[in-house]
């Protein structure tokens, strides 16, 4: 072979034989295309090179707009040519190359004869093509050809009209619209394809017209649908319209169940599964309308075909999720894929048995599934990792079993995201199972051992730290920990410092011990963890065994209360522009924006172990501050507290819109008023808010800052600030009139005139609330905050909340009153529970920590009561939330 | 590579792609009819992430089923050659799955049942009027393998002799006859 140019690979000999376009060059292959131009043509040549530019763009070659115009034009050459095999592969090279506008005039004519020709395929083509590369304009020209295409008697014509019908409906509705008699002769088509063709156009022609769409469902439902492909289609479209009538409340009947129902007898699988899918996803789907469909997946189920096993499996595994019970009888079916060789098929039965189980089921499973995990990947093992741990949380008392496959499988070879799901799982059945603690700590002891991923290492040595103090023999954990700190990298050392730290402060006898290996991490040659040995042996005072106090427990313990984000922006700000006195902790701001805690509870929500951190706040309380602390008249009110979201002030769509936002500081208030102006021929001047304050006693006006000009549309603000008793959570009700000087502007040069009429606008009410008063702010394990306030700021009360609508709005409601931010995904109230626990965190003015357990009971009647404890740095502060409570 | 994206309602089956890779996972022929694989090099990716994870399955015999990237893939190999089709993640997968016979069956029938690597590479002008005629811009326009293969098979019949049904019939049941003693064998 003489192709020098082109790599060889030893192994690819046999390839270099046999490939007809080794060494296939565009370069040359535009050269060769000068054969479209000879008066003499050579076809089977000509369709050798076109097949060659179809096989370079196939490859990703691209041409360039000349070189493509230049093929297109050679290639409109072809059409002279009789050859059918060589015309298809000119309407293929047409399609590949789109032409332009004034490229497809060219061939417009080629094409229509093509369209009136004796011949169906090429008839057909030349309608595809036409119809793939025009623009409107030509439509029309063609329209008659094309409605009498989509009743022709050839089948691959009327196909090939009705297709490009779908297309065109996208750009050209009006015209295709036109067309409907036409489409609806070819629905009662013979030929199945036209069939389906049909039916698929005829919809998207009516899918607007809701009574056209069920008039068009009610009659073909009826039975005149033989393809299987216009079947499926049939089965959508009566979804759709059961979907949007909903169940005949006198006789409880659904309208077109008993057409899906039949459909279950249908010769074609397809069909059959189309309409199966189609009842379990029915809104509120009854055990009696499933049965049947259960019943053909189920037969599904043990096809010798992977595709239908695989579909089956699937919707099986999705009704499981809402209608376990229902799924239960296929479960000796399911057991029997646990085995597939598709392991997607394995993997899906596995997590629909462990969504369908019982608790005397969990043993034999859990043999079964620990011989499959070997031979999986590690995206399946996660989910099966996932539904393991659902499983242990539904039956605590099989926790022995499932903790054990857990460590099992921690031990086995796997990535990253696998041993993260594992550990994570362990750690989660520690929280929620007090029995699993120990042996779930001394598997992740065990785990450490020989752990290659530093990241999992420090998550479980921090875990540790925390949980495993509080165990009955703490001194057991030691050993683990400590060979940390002689055999791994410096990150896991430092880890383990801290975490022996942790262990001292907390276990008395065992201090002796933790300072002499505290010391021996001294002569590290890391400075991180030498710095972190030296200052926790001076935190736990250095060699005397003297119980913790209660600030050094605070250090080790405490969470910091600052969003590490809001930490990181403030520490930037600090280094860029560094000042002379140190950087100050508090100037942190606190606020977390946004709220998206890990939800164990939540079931719809992945739980997230030990990476259960608040994510990144936005900046708006960043730029609250910068733009208050611009304004002189409000520079000595100190530092802002917390602002508030905006209050809208107007109805929308008024002339002008208003919205306030409340900002608290210590011994003030500033209300920011955002106005915007929506009338372009005005423009305003001396823009206040007259605010009255008779309704809220506590305040004193005691200044304001007008808005010099609000244009058309231009958005600004003008403030009102308050004094108020200092640290006093003060509440009241504010209402508030707009004034102004209006300008006529003349809206063609944008100038305003000269002279303008004071004018007044009357704005909402708003009031100052108690919620203004507490940030929202997380902790990263409630428990822990909640054991480490002192008990005696505890205060507990009983209320009666009345009847409420449900026990997720009463609970919603007190969180919104007392405007705290709720812990470990709490907010979220199971769909039918009778009773719900709610977590609280936040800081109170004067930067009081806070937290609220909240217990919800709802009886019978929906009448509500709430049991409220409150544990706060401050006992007048838990005082103060009762009053919000009792007063709410 | 030209695109061939239609804004098509939900409701309307639809293929994303077919892909007629070699046994390295090298294309052979393929035809994308979606827009979410916007650039060749996201194309490749997508071919080369389908070829490895379906490689080491076996779907000699029947055709295989996967998910992938929240997409649902039929596969089928003979030979040398790995054929996929590629659905939405909701599509009904039987559907899917009947696509891909037509394509497999086509192709076996205009291959002349040598469907190996070699004859698809000498015969690829067939093999791209086979993508044309199973798909036209994600709507399935036909899935009987033996129609398909009639249709690309009248590129073969003479010059300037247009095509009778009657050639259409020949031409089909040369095709069947070749199925069938592929089935007998």
């Amino acid at each position: 072979m003489a192709q020098p140019l082109v790599k060889k690979d030893d192994d690819r000999d046999d390839e270099v034989d046999y490939s007809p376009f080794l060494g296939i060059e565009k370069g040359a292959v535009l050269q060769e295309a000068r054969v479209f131009n000879d008066p003499q043509l050579d076809t089977r040549r000509c369709s050798q090179v076109i097949t060659k530019l179809l096989y370079l763009l196939n490859q990703g070659e691209t041409l360039t707009k000349v070189e493509a115009t230049e093929v297109f034009f050679a290639v409109t050459k072809l059409f002279q040519s009789k050859d059918i095999g060589l015309r298809r592969m000119v309407y293929l090279m047409i399609k590949e190359l789109s032409p332009s506008a004034d490229e497809v005039i060219i061939v417009t004519s080629s094409l229509m004869k093509d369209m009136n020709s004796r011949t169906d395929m090429y008839r057909a083509n030349a309608i595809r093509v036409l119809c793939r590369i025009t623009d409107g304009t030509l439509l029309t020209q063609i329209e008659r050809y094309l409605k009498q295409a989509i009743v022709d008697k050839s089948p691959v014509v009327a196909s090939a009209a009705l297709v490009s019908g779908i297309h065109l409906l996208q750009t050209n509705p009006e015209i295709v619209k036109r067309w409907s008699n036409e489409v609806q002769e070819a629905v009662q088509s013979r030929a199945a394809l036209v069939q389906f063709h049909a039916l698929a156009l005829l919809h998207q022609i009516r899918q607007n017209d809701r009574l056209a769409v069920n008039k068009l469902v009610t009659s073909l439902t009826k039975g005149s649908i033989r393809s299987p492909l216009a079947q499926c289609l049939l089965i959508r479209y009566t979804s759709q319209v059961i979907r949007e009538s909903g169940v005949n409340p006198q006789t409880g009947d659904r309208p077109f169940y008993d057409y899906l129902e039949g459909c279950l007898r249908h010769k074609a699988e397809m069909v059959i599964y189309e309409a199966a899918k189609a009842i379990t996803e029915l809104s509120n789907v009854t055990a009696r309308e499933l049965t049947p469909a259960i019943t053909v997946l189920q037969l599904f189920l043990s096809s010798s075909k992977p595709v239908l096993r695989f579909a089956a499996v699937r919707t099986l595994n999705k009704v499981a999720m809402t209608h376990p019970m229902a799924v239960t009888n296929c479960n000796i079916d399911m057991e029997s894929l646990i085995s597939d060789q598709n392991r997607s098929i394995a993997t899906l039965a596995i997590t629909t048995l462990l969504k369908t189980g019982n608790e005397s089921s969990v043993d034999r499973l859990m043999k079964q599934i620990t011989n499959f995990m070997s031979d999986i990947a590690d995206e399946f093992k996660i989910v099966v990792v996932e539904a393991i741990r659902s499983l242990c949380l539904k039956f605590p008392l099989k926790y022995r079993s499932l903790m054990n496959f857990l460590s099992n499988i921690l031990r086995e070879e796997g990535g990253f995201e696998y041993k993260k799901a594992i550990v994570d799982s362990i750690v989660i059945l520690i929280r929620d199972i007090p029995d699993a603690k120990e042996s779930g700590l001394l598997h992740l002891c065990e785990f450490i051992e020989d752990c290659e991923f530093t990241y999992l290492s420090t998550q479980i040595l921090h875990f540790l730290g925390n949980e495993g103090p509080k165990t009955s023999d703490p001194s057991k954990y030691i050993r683990y920990i400590y060979n940390r700190v002689i055999l791994e990298n410096a990150t896991v050392r430092a880890s383990a410092v801290s975490t022996l730290a942790k262990f001292g402060a907390l276990v008395d006898p065992l201090k002796p011990r933790i300072f002499v290996l505290l010391r021996r991490c001294l002569f590290d040659n890391d400075d991180e963890v030498r710095d972190r040995a030296t200052l926790y042996l001076n935190t736990l005072g250095d060699g005397s065994v003297t119980e913790t106090d209660k600030a050094v427990k605070e250090f080790l313990f405490g969470s910091l209360d600052i969003p590490l984000t809001n930490l990181e922006t403030s520490l930037k700000n600090y280094l860029r522009d560094p000042a002379e006195e140190p950087f100050d902790l508090y100037s942190v701001p606190k606020e977390v924006k946004s709220q998206s805690f890990a939800e164990k509870k939540a079931p719809s929500k992945k739980p997230t172990g030990l990476s259960a951190q608040p994510a990144a706040p936005t900046s708006a309380p960043d730029a609250y501050e910068r733009l208050l602390s611009s304004i002189p008249e409000f520079a000595s009110f100190g530092k802002l507290f917390k602002s508030s979201a905006p209050v809208e002030l107007t109805e929308a769509e008024t002339e002008y819109a208003v919205n306030v936002v409340k900002h608290i500081f210590d011994r003030h208030v500033v209300f920011q008023y955002n106005c915007t102006n929506t009338i372009p021929e005005q423009c305003l001047e001396n823009v206040t808010v007259i605010v009255d304050a008779s309704e809220a006693e506590e305040f004193a006006e005691v200044g304001t800052k007008p808005l010099k000009s609000l244009p058309y549309d231009t958005p600004a603000q003008t403030f009102v600030a308050f004094e108020k008793p200092e640290g006093v959570p003060a509440v009241g009700k504010f209402s508030n009139v707009l004034r102004f000087t209006v300008k006529e502007v003349d809206p063609s040069t944008g100038e305003a005139e000269d002279d303008g009429v004071e004018d007044e606008y009357q704005l909402e009410d708003f009031e100052v609330v108690a919620a203004d008063y507490i940030l929202k702010l997380g902790v990263s394990n409630f428990k822990n905050a909640w054991e480490n306030m002192d008990p005696a700021s505890e205060r507990v009360d009983e209320y009666g909340l009345g009847p409420r609508e449900s026990l997720a709005e009463a609970v919603n409601a007190v969180i919104i009153l007392l405007g705290m931010h709720p812990c470990e995904g709490t907010e979220v109230v199971p769909s039918n529970s009778r009773s719900h626990t709610c977590l609280l965190s936040g800081v109170y003015i004067g930067n009081v920590k806070v937290l609220v357990r909240l217990s919800f009971g709802i009886d019978g009647t929906k009448e509500v009561a709430m049991k409220l404890a409150v544990r706060s740095e401050d006992e007048s502060v838990s005082e103060a939330i009762h009053e919000i409570v009792a007063s709410g | 590579m030209h695109h061939e994206i239609s804004g098509l309602s939900n409701d309307c089956p639809t293929v994303k792609n077919i892909l007629l890779l070699d046994s390295e996972g090298k294309r052979v022929a393929v035809r994308y009819y979606s827009d979410d694989w916007p650039t060749n090099a996201a194309k490749l990716a997508y071919e080369k992430s389908v070829f490895t994870k379906t490689q080491k399955t076996n779907a000699r015999a029947e055709a295989e089923i996967i998910i992938l990237e929240n997409r649902i893939v039929v596969y089928r190999f003979v030979q040398d050659l790995h054929f996929f089709v590629t659905g939405e993640d909701d599509e009904n997968e039987l559907m899917l799955a009947t696509v891909l016979q037509g394509f497999f069956d086509g192709v076996t029938l205009v291959l002349r049942n040598n469907v190996d690597l070699r004859e698809a590479l000498e015969n690829l002008d067939l093999i791209l009027l086979c993508f044309d005629e199973i798909v036209d811009r994600g709507i399935v326009l036909e899935t009987d393998g033996s129609i398909i293969a009639g249709k690309v098979a009248s590129h073969s019949i003479d010059d300037n002799s247009p095509l009778s049904e009657q050639t259409i019939s020949q031409a089909l049941a040369a095709a069947r006859e070749h199925l069938t003693r592929s089935l007998l064998r």
